[in-house]
């Protein structure tokens, strides 16, 4: 019995470690309003996962379910590999919530004490110290919540999140608190996170922070997951304008030919898969001239991750009429 | 790994009691109650220096009695204020986001605020009651015959009644949970005079409004023992065998199936709370 348990045991050691986060299948309705319905994604070990979408999409609802705070109508919930029914599921993981609010009769060092207790992790008093240094409120340790500013409870918020040594790391609107250099220094924090492998699913309406940071996006709107991704999978597309005269049918036919092609007056609008842009470009702009097209611009471009989401949201709405 | 979850919360529980302003207003009312019993007490003994001893007893072990009412009203307004927002409060601040989400059980973090309430609220009662057996004995001379038992019973009214408070803040808003709290409280105090009337008036169905309102909701019972551990023993043999019942006399100590029954009650509805608090979605 017991060899054979030790067997098993060695059988999983050599399984690659199981997700940081896998979700399926989940829905919540509150009332008649439906929040979440059949929302299932995966955040693997040391990933930085984007969680987007517009007010009201679920995104914070989702979140909660996870962290096993709300309690979802069906599906189900893997943490670490462990089902979020487990409380012990939760225990490397680190969580700043949207509603941040400390026990304001503590100090912040007072806090971090008891998140590592709660954690049931042993956190010696340095480490402690540095997490609150981390976030920039070193010279706060022994003073009181309660005279906090919004920005320092936020900042305070991330130090709970990253103190008791998470593998996983939740942040709903981690900056929305905080000043442009409050919002560096997150951007920061990420990336070191995903230096040290810690995995990350990150709420947030700043777009250009989820794009600098994460490796993968997930889309929620009105509770579905609307598209998600890899950010070369999601911003795959490039674009190419063109400013031209002297267009006949054939020159036309030539670039409807190498992507989608939007006319707009003189200016051309091309979008071209990434892998193979650097190679059309050159050879389009020679087939043109010699079609007689006279070529006074040519703009490469990219399609931030800002105009593909209000895309996909805008080709959600459509759909939906 | 609950068990540390329950100290941990007990321990945050006493350093909120502690550092919170709830504990500054208690101690300032309950000194202002010290003093004015310690006057009151001074003016029985210097108006009425014709009493005997027996009669000067008699007085003292009744306007005790009715002190200990004031301190227990105080303990259940404390109480019933500070368990309301320590749980309702948390949820709705987002204050219990961040602590739920923490590897712990939701019923651990429940317990743990309990037990910590409970060490606040009947060391309040125990302290406050012994400061004011010593201000008693030193003014007129009078100890109580049981005054052990007594004040475990006004920390077990406490825990009933912070109980109900932490059961109605899982359902309802902090205040609201409060007040209900201590309006149920007066109400059975108010039911047990009723029933004592009706047993004045040999009146069993009004009687049994006292009874049922005492295995309702057990602070009056747990009271009206209480008081009956105060009160001198021949207290009852005056007033209570010749004029029937008084709503400031105990007229006997509780029995241990009522005691029992306090426990299985307490159980019953931390049960219940930590029932409605594990379905809640935060």
């Amino acid at each position: 019995m017991t060899a054979s348990l030790e067997a098993a045991e060695r059988l999983l050691e050599h399984l690659p470690p199981s997700p940081a986060v896998w979700c399926s299948g989940l829905r919540k309705r509150y009332g008649r309003q439906s929040a979440v319905d059949d929302v299932g994604f995966t955040v693997g070990r040391g990933e930085v996962v984007g969680l987007l979408g517009p007010n009201g999409a679920g995104k914070t609802s989702v979140i909660k379910i996870l962290l096993g705070l709300v309690r979802p109508d069906a599906g189900e919930v893997l943490l670490l590999g462990r089902p979020a029914q487990e409380p012990v599921s939760r225990a490397r993981v680190g969580y700043l919530p949207e509603l941040f609010r400390y026990q304001p009769w503590l100090t912040a060092a007072e806090v971090l004490r008891l998140h590592v207790r709660l954690a049931g992790v042993q956190v010696p008093e340095e480490e402690r110290r540095a997490a609150l240094a981390v976030v920039g409120l070193a010279d706060r340790v022994d003073d009181r919540v309660g005279g906090f500013s919004k920005g320092m409870q936020q900042r305070l918020g991330l130090a709970v999140a990253l103190v008791a040594r998470p593998e996983l790391v939740v942040l709903d609107e981690p900056t929305s608190a905080l000043d442009p250099i409050g919002r560096a220094d997150v951007r920061d924090l990420l990336l070191s996170l995903k230096d040290r492998g810690v995995a990350v699913l990150l709420n947030s309406h700043l777009i250009g922070e989820v794009e600098r940071v994460c490796d993968r996006v997930v889309i929620l709107d009105k509770g579905r997951v609307a598209a998600s991704g890899s950010m070369a999978e999601l911003l795959g597309q490039r674009e190419l304008r063109l400013r031209l005269e002297g267009v006949g049918p054939d020159a036309e036919a030539q670039m409807a030919a190498a992507g989608r092609l939007i006319r707009s007056g003189d200016w051309f609008t091309i979008g071209l898969p990434a892998d193979e842009a650097a190679s059309i470009v050159p050879d389009l702009v020679r087939d043109l001239v010699a079609l007689g097209v006279r070529v006074h611009a040519v703009e490469p471009g990219r399609i931030s991750l800002e105009e593909r989401l209000l895309d996909i949201l805008r080709a959600g709405s459509g759909g939906a009429r | 790994m609950p068990l540390r979850t329950v100290l941990t919360m007990a321990a945050l529980t006493i350093h909120e009691s502690a550092r919170r302003r709830v504990l500054r207003a208690i101690v300032a009312m309950t000194l202002v109650l010290l003093a004015l019993s310690a006057f009151g007490f001074s003016r029985i003994d210097a108006e009425f220096s014709g009493l005997t001893s027996g009669e000067a007893r008699l007085v003292a072990s009744v306007v005790l009695n009715l002190i200990m009412f004031g301190l227990s009203l105080i303990a259940a307004l404390g109480t019933a204020f500070l368990a309301g927002p320590t749980l309702a409060g948390e949820i709705e601040s987002g204050m219990a986001l961040s602590v739920l989400a923490r590897p712990v059980a939701r019923w651990a973090v429940l317990v743990g605020k309990w037990l910590g309430l409970i060490v606040f609220g009947s060391g309040f009662v125990v302290l406050a009651g012994a400061a004011h057996f010593v201000v008693v004995w030193a003014t007129v001379g009078y100890w109580p015959p049981d005054p052990v038992t007594g004040l475990g019973l006004l920390a077990a009214q406490t825990t009933v009644l912070l109980t109900l408070g932490l059961v109605l803040s899982t359902i309802i808003s902090p205040m609201a949970s409060g007040i209900v709290a201590v309006g149920l409280f007066g109400a059975t105090w108010i039911a047990g005079i009723v029933g004592t009337i009706g047993e004045l008036l040999d009146n069993d169905g009004v009687a049994r409004v006292g009874v049922v309102s005492r295995i309702l909701l057990p602070t009056d019972g747990l009271w009206r023992g209480a008081m009956h551990a105060f009160q001198d023993p021949t207290v009852l043999a005056v007033y209570g065998a010749g004029e029937g019942p008084h709503p400031f006399l105990g007229q006997s100590s509780l029995t241990l199936a009522y005691l029992g029954w306090v426990l299985v009650w307490v159980m019953l509805l931390l049960g219940l709370a930590s029932v409605f608090f594990r379905r809640r979605d935060l």
